[in-house]
């Protein structure tokens, strides 16, 4: 209970900081609804349906329509909710921050990331270093690039279009990549394939691949980004793929939703980013499991 | 038979795969953010006690082992064999060492215990909480004798040793908890 007690009081500065950061950087704090009639459907992600709509699995689309409706740089801290996600780094409510920012791609979303935490963990007296659960992780800047198909090529004992044609490429990255990802030091896996990024531009040049990183700390994923796609045509034909694969895998179809699609058209181009506050929560108070930093688990209800 | 879905596996659940009956002996739920759930789970295979390390997906389902405890009566031990008897239908079934483990310190004739079958195999072995014994071994106790301190060792009719208080004497019953291992108290 002490070390709960401890965690919780760490837990509010982390969040008090982080707000500090964003505002101190020109963001606007936005809340957006988080009952939605319509998500954006993805293959795996699962979400939890009310009588009136869904429980938002993240705030995306509402802040995407801000940028387009003239709001340039936004963020918001918020819970979010997926249906069957539990374990030691998983709870089914959970707690986002995400931010977005027009006229950046997802480089800039980077050079945030790396500010922002060394905010944080700076503001809780860590230095340039913070110790995890036995291991020390240098913040020094630029924190390491490493692409997903040089990251397949030194790890995974499959390559990355054989991991993709059979449908191994999350198994590869959980038993192989990340495993194996430098502990010391932060580490952005950047350039997903294609395929796998449903709300992504693709890269310029590279059509098979799209702008978009995660970002690892300590063996921790902790947030997802990317370069925005904003052609509505290619979003709703993409929308409308993530629900086949649904269909195939014998889930259900999500309902699309006609504004945000629209919303796109007026849409400037940007970057946005999703980061677990729970993970970076745990980062920083030494947690092994994601129970140790809430003020209680869904099974303690 | 009951059907479970990757999302059910948990410590202590036991499934069938390749018709072999399997406990699951450590659990993790994975998922990166956009990617597919992997359930890695650590597994036991209950008639080999060899142990494997499986990943499995949300579409992955698996049936419930066909397990069932029987209570059985202790008869006899020659050699490697365990002999108990059903008293129900008089059957017979024989356990090896391997499979009788360290009950052997407290099997003594007639004690009453539960045995794990799959389909017609025995598996496992369950004693009851707290078993009498007899102590053929100790030394005796000398009053006021302070090196003893505050146990001594004795041996059970089993052959098992443990310690005791110092003023329990050779020829007495005591009990003791199966689970532990440890002296609980003289019987009468």
């Amino acid at each position: 209970m002490s070390a709960l007690k401890s965690n919780l009081w760490l837990r509010a500065r982390i969040i008090q900081s982080i707000r500090g950061f964003f505002i101190e950087q020109g963001f606007l704090e936005v809340e957006t609804p988080n009952l939605i009639s319509a998500p954006a459907p993805e293959v795996h992600i699962d979400l939890v349906a009310t009588q009136r709509g869904f429980l938002h699995a993240s705030p995306e689309l509402c802040m995407k329509r801000l940028l387009s409706a003239g709001f340039p740089k936004i963020f918001q801290i918020c819970k979010c909710y997926r249906d069957g996600e539990r374990g030691h780094l998983h709870l089914p409510e959970f707690t986002l921050l995400e931010w977005y920012r027009t006229e950046s791609d997802y480089r800039d979303l980077m050079a945030d990331c790396e500010a922002m935490v060394r905010h944080v963990a700076g503001g809780l007296g860590c230095g340039k270093t913070i110790q995890y659960r036995g291991q020390e992780i240098d913040l020094q800047t630029p924190w390491d690039r490493v692409s997903v198909e040089d990251a397949f090529v030194a790890y995974s004992p499959i390559s990355l279009q054989e991991a993709l044609e059979t449908d191994r490429f999350d198994e590869m990255m959980v038993l192989h990549i990340e495993p194996n990802l430098n502990k010391s030091r932060p580490v952005f896996l950047y350039d997903y394939p294609a395929t796998l990024a449903s709300l992504a531009r693709l890269k310029k040049g590279s059509p098979d691949k799209a702008e978009r990183f995660e970002l690892y700390m300590g063996g921790l994923e902790l947030a997802n980004a990317f370069s925005e796609l904003t052609d509505p045509l290619e979003q709703e034909a993409r929308f409308r793929k993530e629900n086949d694969l649904r269909e195939k895998r014998g889930r259900e179809r999500y309902p699309v939703s006609d504004k945000f699609i629209n919303a796109l058209r007026d849409m400037p181009p940007s970057a946005g980013i999703a980061f677990g506050v729970d993970r970076l929560v745990m980062l920083l108070t030494g947690a092994e499991k994601i129970d140790d930093v809430v003020c209680f688990a869904p099974e303690e209800l | 038979m009951t059907v479970y879905q990757a999302s059910d596996l948990r410590k202590g659940l036991k499934i069938l795969i390749d018709s072999q009956p399997y406990v699951v002996t450590d659990f993790t739920f994975t998922k990166p953010g956009k990617g597919q759930a992997l359930y890695r789970a650590r597994i036991k295979n209950m008639l080999t006690n060899r142990s494997d390390e499986k990943v499995y997906r949300s579409v992955d389902t698996f049936e419930s082992a066909n397990l069932q405890e029987r209570k059985m009566q202790f008869l006899y031990n020659q050699g490697d064999e365990w002999c108990f008897m059903d008293q129900n239908n008089y059957e017979q079934v024989t356990l090896t060492s391997d499979q009788v483990g360290d009950a052997k310190n407290f099997l003594i004739d007639n004690l009453e215990v539960s045995i794990l079958f799959f389909e017609t195999t025995p598996l496992d072995i369950t004693l009851p909480n707290f078993v009498e014994l007899k102590i053929t071994k100790a030394d005796p106790w000398v009053k006021g004798d302070s090196a003893v301190g505050n146990s001594k060792p004795v041996t059970l009719e089993t052959g098992y040793t443990l310690r005791v208080p110092p003023f329990v004497e050779e020829g007495s019953k005591i009990s003791v908890d199966t689970r532990t291992g440890e002296y609980l108290t003289r019987v009468k």
